[in-house]
């Protein structure tokens, strides 16, 4: 048996293993690896992501049982220190040896730093493993505990620097990206399109410094700021410094292997080194003269290594590498592909700007019109996969090739479809997969959707730019299949929600049962059963008292079911304005059961820990104290946030309070798909945030500016501007039709953020319907709102004043007693849940 | 933590030592369940009247060890009778107390008799 030793266990190390152990020969060889970090072998691509989440896990390429059930045998921690060529042995650090009939370099890169004085100091980082990170995350924590507005530089406006100033950006740190060059992104980008980029990204906070060469790093001891000239310096208390990279070839030059003048193992097409033994891949192999700082190459290097040494050595990298990228930098899309900056003499571009909305695109296309052979997007790469795709294969382009990227008149696709691909055209070019793969899986019933076949196939786990296009080839290859895609509820109903709604409606059910039997089947599950229960709110008031057995867990006893089994409970507290009395009142009774208190992020107040059998003791003090359900338990309307207006405020331009009162008090106790808040701002300061919510209002000279379709959550949207300068019974009125057209039309569990992004003809269309009332339905959308506004009742007091829908707030049907397995812990003079094991 | 759960194990009807009179069949909802202390036990009953069947599990959910399964919706998994828990949706059959959406370990569950209007759990002891 062979003996492989790889040393470098990082994103095109890990790859070449996988690659290696899918091969039918792997059985004949022993694999070693050697990583010099603590940790397997991560994805570096998305480093960024550490910030948001800081879970090393969901980086990782593979979990280290991976390496085991794979018998490839993983020495993380331990670096390869010398390699032995002529009696073919590499020694670690640890001073352990291992002999190898193939080596495989995978040792990748360490980040440039440029020989500035003062480079040494604390506070300065590079920007490339997760540990550098930790280190950042420390650091930074240390400035925002000593100074409310600290300021950290990114020196490097590449992509990898780009990605670092958005770091900055989520440690909460004033962001300064600091470039030598003229112009952000010089490898990928012109510079107009540099510049499109630029306003957007201050736009959006970062500070951007074009042209500055640091001469030193100032301070004493740690950083406090970088000086670029007599007289120009720029404060900031961190560094991150992200100069580019250097391919770490130590080990290869130790051992006399041949390398280039700037760094880098040289490489023949076969991925062999100067010694038949030893292959190099990834970004410390130079090929063609040219280190490939992307993963993609870097992959199909491995693929050839892992061929060459199992015998295929017919299979070469090719002479031609595309380097084309498409990222999405901090919220932006940047991407370039082929050859982006065309010299005058190759052909012709054409070439669209339109700086107010950040946009940019180029596309070059030879003298003839009739090839595309590259081209540059900013602001909006929606186009990227296809037209990526076109230059690849050669495709036929328009007679007017400025139909590529210009904003189509008609709405009408020029780009074709994808099913037009031809069967090789590479999908997913990190991972290699092919149009005729995809649509393989598909057409052999071994994938059935999108999920199926990024697992069959691997295609869009590496960068993921290609996921749109897999799921339009995806669904495109179902349909030529003759497989109708439907979003039905789930296993019990053939129907979507609005198909749903529409039934229950025109037939006038009243129950469950009587939806399920007569257009469903089976008995339902904790799918259908809340769905249907929406329906019956929204269409008929229903309160979720009616048939509790069919709510969602926190409807079903109205409060939120917490960590341990017990529940929190929200009073509302309209618009965030509270006596003094009442607010007494709420401390009395969290004090007198013992309930853990704190504000929500809605800014309402929450009491924690109560048990089923408190629920209702609870509330009919709170009810004697004037407070009524908050509905923080339901798909439904939580608060509307205000700031405090005109009447106290010296800037506020209207009421927002009385407003914001007046509209919580309007749509409290309705059912949506998801849950609905507001926000109302007395002006453009916008301190409550109101753009962030369901649906916003902002105070202007002359009314309201109206907002809809914000979130935060996972995928934080901004809410669009839906009609300026209305007055309040204007503003009533659109928020009526607005509301009920999502309740009617939206998918469950889809936020107003979702559903007005998928609604067929968007936010113009919106617009019509609710603003220029274009299909007639206005006034029955007002008036069934209304019906709901008036039918309101607060489902807390109808409960405690029924003695037959209090009989569920029991733990037990058979005793008085509460759940014994309860334990409680102190925390800061509170109590808690014990933590789960 | 473990030891909880040692305090139930699946029952079959032959194994039956014990019919426990729980409660009164309009003490459970339509549909839906509730939770019967008997001695140091917590068992969820469910009244799945679609089915017109009544079935007992263990109250204590296995994914994070709380008393919760009685609080949780019922339903059907291919027509397999079902109960959702109600902290993160794991499903358990209510015939076998598998895990239906995971690798939980199965749930325990009892045999139930109704007789002149009152509802029973069986126990080995």
């Amino acid at each position: 048996m062979k003996h492989i030793i790889v040393v470098g266990n990082g994103m095109v190390g890990y790859k070449f293993c996988e690659k290696l152990v899918a091969q039918e020969e792997s059985k004949d060889f022993k694999i070693t690896v050697f990583g010099e970090e603590p940790r397997p072998a991560y994805d570096r691509v998305h480093l960024s992501e550490y910030f948001e989440n800081q879970d090393a896990k969901a980086l990782e390429m593979a979990p280290a049982e991976w390496y085991a059930d794979n018998n490839v045998d993983l020495i993380t921690g331990e670096r390869v220190a010398d390699i032995n060529r002529s009696s073919k042995t590499i020694t670690t650090a640890k001073d352990r040896e291992f002999s190898y009939d193939y080596l495989v370099l995978a040792t990748g890169s360490v980040p440039f730093v440029p020989p500035i004085k003062g480079v040494e100091k604390e506070g300065v980082f590079v920007y490339r493993t997760i540990e550098d990170l930790e280190g950042m995350l420390d650091y930074a924590a240390k400035i925002k505990a000593e100074k409310p507005n600290g300021r950290a530089a990114v020196l490097g406006g590449g992509l990898l620097g780009l990605e670092a100033g958005k770091a900055v950006l989520d440690m909460g740190l004033e962001p300064h990206i600091v470039e030598f060059a003229p112009k952000l992104m010089p490898r990928q980008l012109d510079s107009r399109s540099s510049q499109v980029l630029k306003l957007k990204l201050e736009s959006i906070g970062l500070n951007i410094h074009l042209s500055k060469a640091t001469n030193q790093i100032l301070g004493n001891g740690s950083i406090v700021g970088m000086e670029f000239g007599e007289d120009d310096r720029l404060d900031v208390d961190m560094l991150i410094i992200s100069a580019g990279i250097r391919p770490r070839d130590e080990l290869a030059r130790a051992c006399g292997l041949e390398v280039g003048v700037r760094g880098g193992v040289v490489v023949d097409n076969t991925m062999k080194t100067s010694d038949d033994s030893i292959y190099a891949i990834g970004e410390i192999a130079l090929y063609n003269q040219m280190i490939y700082g992307l993963v993609a190459p870097g992959y199909d290097m491995a693929e050839i290594a892992v061929k060459q040494i199992i015998g295929e050595i017919d299979t070469a990298m090719p002479a031609d590498i595309d380097m084309s990228t498409k990222l999405k930098l901090i919220g932006v899309d940047v991407a370039s592909f082929g050859e982006p900056f065309m010299p005058a003499d190759k052909g012709h571009s054409i070439i669209f700007e339109n700086k107010t909305q950040h946009l940019y695109k180029r596309i070059n296309v030879s003298h003839d019109g009739k090839k595309l052979l590259g081209g540059i997007l900013v602001g909006d790469a929606a186009d990227y996969s296809m037209l990526h795709q076109v230059y690849l294969n050669g495709m036929k382009i328009p007679e007017d090739p400025s139909q590529l990227i210009l904003p189509a008149s008609d709405g009408g696709a020029v780009l074709g479809d994808v099913m037009d691909l031809p069967d090789e055209a590479q999908i997913c070019s990190c991972e290699s997969v092919t149009k005729g793969q995809i649509c393989g899986v598909i057409e052999s019933g071994e994938a059935k959707e999108v999920g199926d076949v990024v697992s069959c196939t691997k295609a869009g786990t590496g960068c993921g730019g290609c996921k749109p296009m897999v799921a339009d080839l995806t669904n495109a290859t179902l349909k030529s299949l003759g497989i109708e895609v439907k979003d039905t509820i789930c296993e019990h109903f053939d129907y979507n929600r609005q198909e749903l709604y529409d039934i229950i409606q025109v037939k006038g059910y009243r129950t469950f049962n009587e939806v399920i039997d007569n257009h469903g089947n089976g008995c339902g599950c904790e799918i259908c059963k809340p769905v249907v229960a929406s329906l019956m709110a929204t269409i008929h008031a229903d309160t979720a008292n009616k048939e509790y057995a069919i709510q969602d867990s926190n409807d079903r006893f109205l409060a939120n079911i917490q960590r341990n089994g017990t529940y929190s409970i929200v009073p509302r507290v309209p618009g965030g304005e509270i006596t003094p009395d009442k607010l007494i009142a709420l401390g009395e009774i969290a004090k007198k059961y013992d309930l853990y208190t704190k504000i929500t992020g809605g800014v309402r107040i929450d009491l924690f820990g109560a048990t089923l059998n408190q629920l209702p003791l609870v509330w009919k003090e709170l009810i004697s104290h004037g407070f009524e359900s908050g509905h923080a338990y339901g798909k439904s309307l939580r608060t509307v946030k205000t700031c405090v207006g005109s009447t106290w405020c010296r800037y506020g331009m209207d009421e927002s309070v009385s407003f914001g009162i007046e509209l919580e008090n309007r749509y409290r106790g309705i059912r949506a798909p998801h849950k609905i808040k507001g926000g109302v701002s007395g002006c453009i300061r916008e301190c409550a945030e109101a753009r962030g919510k369901d649906f916003g209002l902002i105070a202007v000279e002359g009314g309201w500016n109206l907002y809809v379709g914000g979130n935060g959550g996972a995928n934080p949207r901004h809410a669009e501007l839906f009609a300026e300068q209305i007055d309040n019974e204007t503003v009533i009125k659109y928020l009526d039709r607005y509301l009920m057209f999502y309740m009617r039309t939206a998918k469950p569990l889809q936020r107003t953020a979702a559903w007005q992004e998928k609604i067929e003809g968007g936010l113009d269309y919106l617009k019509e319907v609710i603003i220029e009332d274009s299909i007639g339905i206005a006034e029955d959308l007002e008036n069934e709102m209304q019906t709901l506004v008036n039918k309101f009742e607060c489902e807390w007091t109808q409960a405690v004043n029924n003695p037959e829908m209090m009989k569920r707030f029991n733990h037990f049907v058979n005793s008085e007693e509460e759940d014994d397995n309860l334990v409680f812990v102190p925390m800061r003079e509170q109590k808690m849940p014990e933590p789960w094991v | 933590m473990v030891e909880i759960l040692e305090k139930y194990s699946a029952t079959k009807l032959e194994d039956v030592k014990v019919w426990f009179k729980a409660a009164s069949v309009a003490d459970f909802p339509t549909d839906g369940g509730a939770c019967v202390k008997y001695k140091d036990k917590q068992i969820a009953v469910f009244n799945f009247a679609r089915l017109d069947k009544w079935y007992a599990c263990q109250n204590l959910c296995p994914h994070k060890m709380e008393m919760v399964l009685s609080r949780g919706m019922i339903g059907d998994d291919k027509g397999a009778p079902k109960v959702a828990c109600p902290l993160h949706k794991k499903t358990f059959s209510l015939e076998n107390g598998e895990n239906l959406n995971g690798d939980l370990d199965a749930i325990a569950t009892y045999p139930v008799k109704v007789e002149d209007g009152l509802v029973y759990i069986g126990f080995k002891e």
